[in-house]
């Protein structure tokens, strides 16, 4: 058993902190406060190959393991958690489910636009009234020839308004539950697709989230991704994956509000001394040391075992939930040691705190965290 | 066409700096960075790269452990690294090191229509030695502090900054041109270059390698072949520290500009 | 005849090079010469200045006024604009003819260049940048009292040393080392400018001084490279090294650029000084870099160096620290610039800087 990092993911996850240190974290403040997408922030990402990293090279990636994956959107969400999450949804949820269900022409086709092609990556799963419960979806494709016809929307679509290629999942049989899911690879331009409502979010300001809407939208036959009926099958896998990402983006989170709050009680003098100097202080750092780097085990573990090809549900799951619950609990902490100062916009952990509460929420909620858990082991 | 970039893997001066009790440098102790000017010289290559599609040469000197920042240049996108290495190197003043510097690129070669760049100077030692002693050692034309730099068939254009203006000077190929930051802004590692660059060539050359160059010679590289020798090394006294004016509002300011008043400063 | 770096009972004298750009003199020069004469003295040998250029001939009085005894003239075209190729051959070639045994350079971009290229031509030592030169060891010892933590009177030292002692900052300013060049000559050195002290000038000397003009050979083949333009900054030059007040600015900064560098321009304007800058705030791209103060930048002692939102790492205060009186203003009571302080204020430069600004107004009002 061997707990240390490659070269190369050590390397990646240099490469990653310098870059978030010199051009993430300069405007992170104002991303957030002016809830604008970090466009050429992702530009960039493209060209230094985060964006579609774990993309084989064949196919314009960089063919990078699981776990740099992994450290990449931990470094990034460090200081932005909502660049976190837009790279997460790409790689993870986009070019995740392609690499591992597409046909060699849906590859050699999307996986370069994703990469080298600088298109934006989304995944559409949630609706209004199936949220947690997939099997609920009111959103439909018919065979018609040589293609589908998709009608129906999705809701609270991380990339929404600015991907150009989306994984979507849709009946093609509502008669029978979740084994009538399909899943699609659907472009931005195909006739019937359109952009819905933009939401307003209690955090994670710059990540873009949107409603899709599909009136008669025409889906080409080949772009049916895996299977009929197996579309089901192809979300639960591609969320598991997902899920690694979202417990890396809880992580840098928690690294980010610590590393704020270490640097803030060192110089914050009261009572005569740094407020670092008091043993309550102190012990709050050592809880919150263990638990990121029990975090990091879980979810490096995860990653590793995702790359072995072995089922991974399970330690996914629980890196996910390990690791949003002590982002909300290690932010908020942060934010009390900074006081009355923590609460004001001009330090950052009041926005690590917002941004962190989504990470027990989305792509499976800390319940279903639980289910997804129990039910492996019962 | 290939361009050779001088790299070297220097503390990090700019965070905390411990000095051993003899008054010398506590190196285990401190990060190591590849020096900035070196970067500014390395995005100079690689962007030329990106025109002319020319071949990227990395070379450092320095201990075995400097391979892993070579790893980082070639992650960068450079194509091949050659570390110079070996004890005989070691304790080299800015004159032995140019020397030596100077026979491994005659290893790598020089072809008609090569360029070599620097970094002006490294920020633990601020010379700004090497490359000019380096290009002598070579007998090849130099440019030193170049703020842009053009290619144009064998020759390039560079602006050279000088402290109340510019000059622009033109240059045949081969020749030795040191960057300063202002030249561009050095790109970061990309991730499909971090997978590659392992892969990619890095040579060492040690003593043996070199021994044959005229120019490497026991007597004049390593300390005992150095010209400059360190005579006392110290830490300058800390200044006592002065006053700690109460508060920071209006009252304290006018108490200060009193006290200048007072003194006659202003 | 015939050249030898290890001979070193040929070489005799103290050389200064004398920089001019467009038949100007540097004022490295004088403050050089002034060093020089020092240097002379205690080995009881000339000081001779070099000097190069095209119709520059009007110039060697006044480096006689500095304290040179006699001036290296060499004159061309080709030597018109400042050249690598064509300075240090004309250089080389004298040197190796007449052997004088210290050569010293200004640290301007145009001495960094040609200095090093020389060295290795000579095959000698050189140091680079120096901020101080002795030659006698008593004095030295002097120096090192008040400028080191050394243990000067419990180390062993031989009096009778006559090699040139170079001591420079290293490792931005964490360390000093004087370095010597015990088995070449000449002893070479660059010097940083504004450090060293030029004296009053002295007619007499400048009246008396010798014009020696040295056979050397110059073609316009020696030259690899071409300079096509030299242009003056168009914009207005910085003076820091000779302004008596300087307002900089550093990482505190940040959180408003633009506030922040007017801040320091009015305090600079009441004051009647300019605005430097950290590494910090160059590196950011947020003052250009003539106006660093720092071991990379430019060593500064006005009479007042007030220091908004810089938390004074070493390579900073290297650049800074002997000005007469320093004052600091920082949110962290911690930060380290207010070890060098004689006067700190902790509080926020967006709001102490504009109050600074108008107390010292008040305070001169009331003069």
């Amino acid at each position: 058993m061997d707990f240390n990092l490659t070269k190369q993911q050590e390397m990646v996850r240099k490469m990653v902190a310098d870059f978030t240190e010199n051009e993430i974290k300069p405007i992170a403040a104002d991303t957030d406060r002016n809830s604008e997408y970090p466009a050429d922030t992702i530009k960039q990402l493209f060209r230094y190959g985060v964006m579609g990293m774990i993309v084989p090279k064949e196919y314009g990636g960089a063919g990078a393991d699981d776990i740099c994956g992994a450290i990449a959107i931990e470094e990034l969400s460090k200081q932005c958690a909502s660049t976190g999450d837009i790279v997460a949804t790409h790689n993870g949820l986009c070019c995740g489910p392609i690499i591992q269900h597409g046909t060699e022409d849906q590859k050699k086709k999307y996986l370069p636009m994703l990469t080298t092609g600088c298109k934006v990556g989304a995944f559409a799963l949630t609706e209004p009234n199936a949220g947690s419960d997939a099997s609920k979806g009111t959103t439909t494709a018919v065979l018609d020839g040589d293609h589908y016809v998709m009608n129906g929307s999705k809701i609270f679509i991380t990339n929404g308004y600015v991907a150009d290629i989306f994984v979507v999942f849709a009946m093609t049989d509502p008669s029978k539950g979740t084994k009538g899911i399909s899943a699609f690879i659907v472009e931005k331009d195909f006739p019937g697709f359109a952009v819905g409502k933009h939401e307003e979010k209690m955090g994670l300001h710059g990540s873009p989230t949107a409603e899709i809407v599909f009136t008669d939208c025409i889906v080409p036959k080949e772009n049916l991704l895996g299977v009929e009926g197996k579309g089901f099958n192809i979300a639960m896998q591609t969320l598991d994956g997902g899920r690694i990402g979202i417990a890396a983006q809880a992580l840098g989170i928690s690294e980010g509000a610590m590393k704020e709050a270490m640097d803030f009680t060192k110089s914050r003098v009261q009572f005569g001394k740094p407020i670092s100097k008091f043993q309550n202080t102190q012990f709050k750092f050592a809880d919150m040391e263990v638990a990121i780097n029990a975090g990091k085990l879980l979810t490096y573990s995860a990653a590793a075992k995702k790359g072995t090809g072995a089922r991974f549900t399970k330690e996914a799951a629980m890196a996910k939930l390990f690791c949003s619950e002590n982002a909300m609990k290690i932010t908020t902490e942060a934010v009390q040691m900074f006081g009355g100062y923590g609460y004001t916009k001009d330090y950052p952990v009041e926005r690590m705190m917002r941004d962190a509460k989504i990470t027990e929420i989305y792509e499976g909620t800390s319940e279903i965290q639980r289910i997804v858990i129990s039910s492996n082991i019962l | 066409m290939k361009i050779i970039v001088c790299v070297k893997q220097v503390p990090d001066t700019s965070g905390k700096v411990a000095v051993n009790p003899d008054g010398t440098l506590n190196r285990a102790s401190m990060q190591t960075i590849i020096n900035p000017d070196d970067m500014n010289a390395v995005e100079a290559a690689l962007s030329m790269k990106d025109e002319t599609g020319c071949e990227v040469v990395v070379v450092t000197m320095g201990p075995p452990p400097a391979e892993g920042m070579l790893r980082e240049l070639l992650a960068m996108g450079a194509d091949r690294a050659v570390l110079i290495s070996g004890r005989e190197f070691g304790g080299s003043d800015t004159y032995a090191t140019s020397q030596i510097l100077a026979a491994g690129i005659k290893k790598i070669g020089i072809d008609k229509d090569d360029i070599i760049f620097a970094g002006r100077q490294a920020i633990d030692g601020d010379t700004a030695q090497v490359g000019p002693q380096m290009a002598e050692k070579l007998g090849i034309p130099q440019i030193t502090y170049a703020a842009e730099i053009k290619k144009d068939g064998d020759s390039i254009t560079v602006k050279r900054m000088l402290e109340d203006g510019f000059m622009m000077i033109k240059m045949q190929t081969p020749c030795l041109v040191t960057c300063i930051k202002e030249l561009n802004s050095p790109r970061y590692m990309s991730i499909g270059g971090i997978m590659t660059a392992y892969e990619k060539p890095l040579e060492i050359f040690d003593y043996a390698a070199l021994k044959d160059d005229p120019l490497i010679d026991l007597d004049t590289i390593g300390l005992k072949g150095s010209p400059t020798n360190i005579f006392k090394s110290f830490t300058p006294p800390q200044k006592g520290a002065g006053v700690m004016l109460e508060g920071a509002d209006k009252n304290t300011c006018a108490k200060l500009a009193n006290i200048l008043a007072e003194k006659h400063v202003i | 005849m015939g050249y030898d770096s290890k001979k070193i009972e040929d070489f005799k004298n103290v050389w200064v090079f004398c920089e001019q750009r467009q038949g100007k003199l540097m004022n490295t020069d004088f403050e050089l010469l002034s060093e020089g004469r020092k240097l002379a003295n205690d080995l009881g040998v000339k000081l001779v200045g070099l000097l190069l250029g095209d119709k520059v001939e009007g110039l060697a009085k006044e480096l006689g006024s500095y304290g040179a005894d006699e001036v290296v003239l060499c004159e061309s075209e080709l030597l018109k604009d400042y050249t690598t190729d064509a300075y240090a051959k004309v250089i080389c070639d004298v040197v190796q003819d007449i052997k004088p045994e210290i050569l010293l350079f200004g640290a301007s971009n145009i001495g960094r260049d040609l200095a090093p290229r020389c060295a290795a031509r000579l095959h000698t030592g050189l140091c680079a940048d120096c901020t101080h030169l002795d030659i006698d060891v008593p004095q030295y010892k002097e120096f090192l009292r008040a400028n080191s933590t050394l243990d000067v009177d419990g180390t062993k030292w031989d009096e009778g040393d006559r090699n040139l002692k170079m001591t420079r900052p290293a490792f931005g300013g964490h360390l000093m080392a004087t370095i010597i060049c015990p088995r070449f000559r000449p002893a070479m050195a660059t010097v940083r400018p504004g450090v060293l002290k030029k004296a009053a000038p002295d007619q007499a000397k400048a009246d008396a001084v010798q014009i020696v003009r040295p056979n050397f050979s110059l073609e316009a083949s020696d030259l690899k490279t071409t300079v096509l333009a030299v242009e003056k900054a168009a914009k207005e030059l910085v003076d820091l090294i000779g302004a008596d007040f300087i307002v900089s600015v550093g990482r505190g900064i940040a959180a408003d650029v633009e506030k922040g560098k007017k801040i320091a321009e009015d305090l600079a304007n009441e004051l009647g000084g300019v605005v430097g800058g950290s590494r910090a705030a160059i590196d950011s791209g947020w003052l250009s870099a003539d106006r660093q103060v720092g071991q990379t930048g430019k060593t500064v002692h006005p009479k007042v160096y007030v220091a908004l939102g810089i938390s004074g790492a070493i390579q900073h205060k290297v650049g800074m620290q002997d000005s007469e009186c320093i004052i600091a203003v920082n949110k962290n009571s911690a930060a380290p610039i207010f070890e060098v302080a004689d006067y700190g204020i902790c509080g926020d430069l967006f709001t102490v800087g504009p109050m600074l600004t108008e107390a010292i107004k008040a305070a001169k009002a009331a003069k």
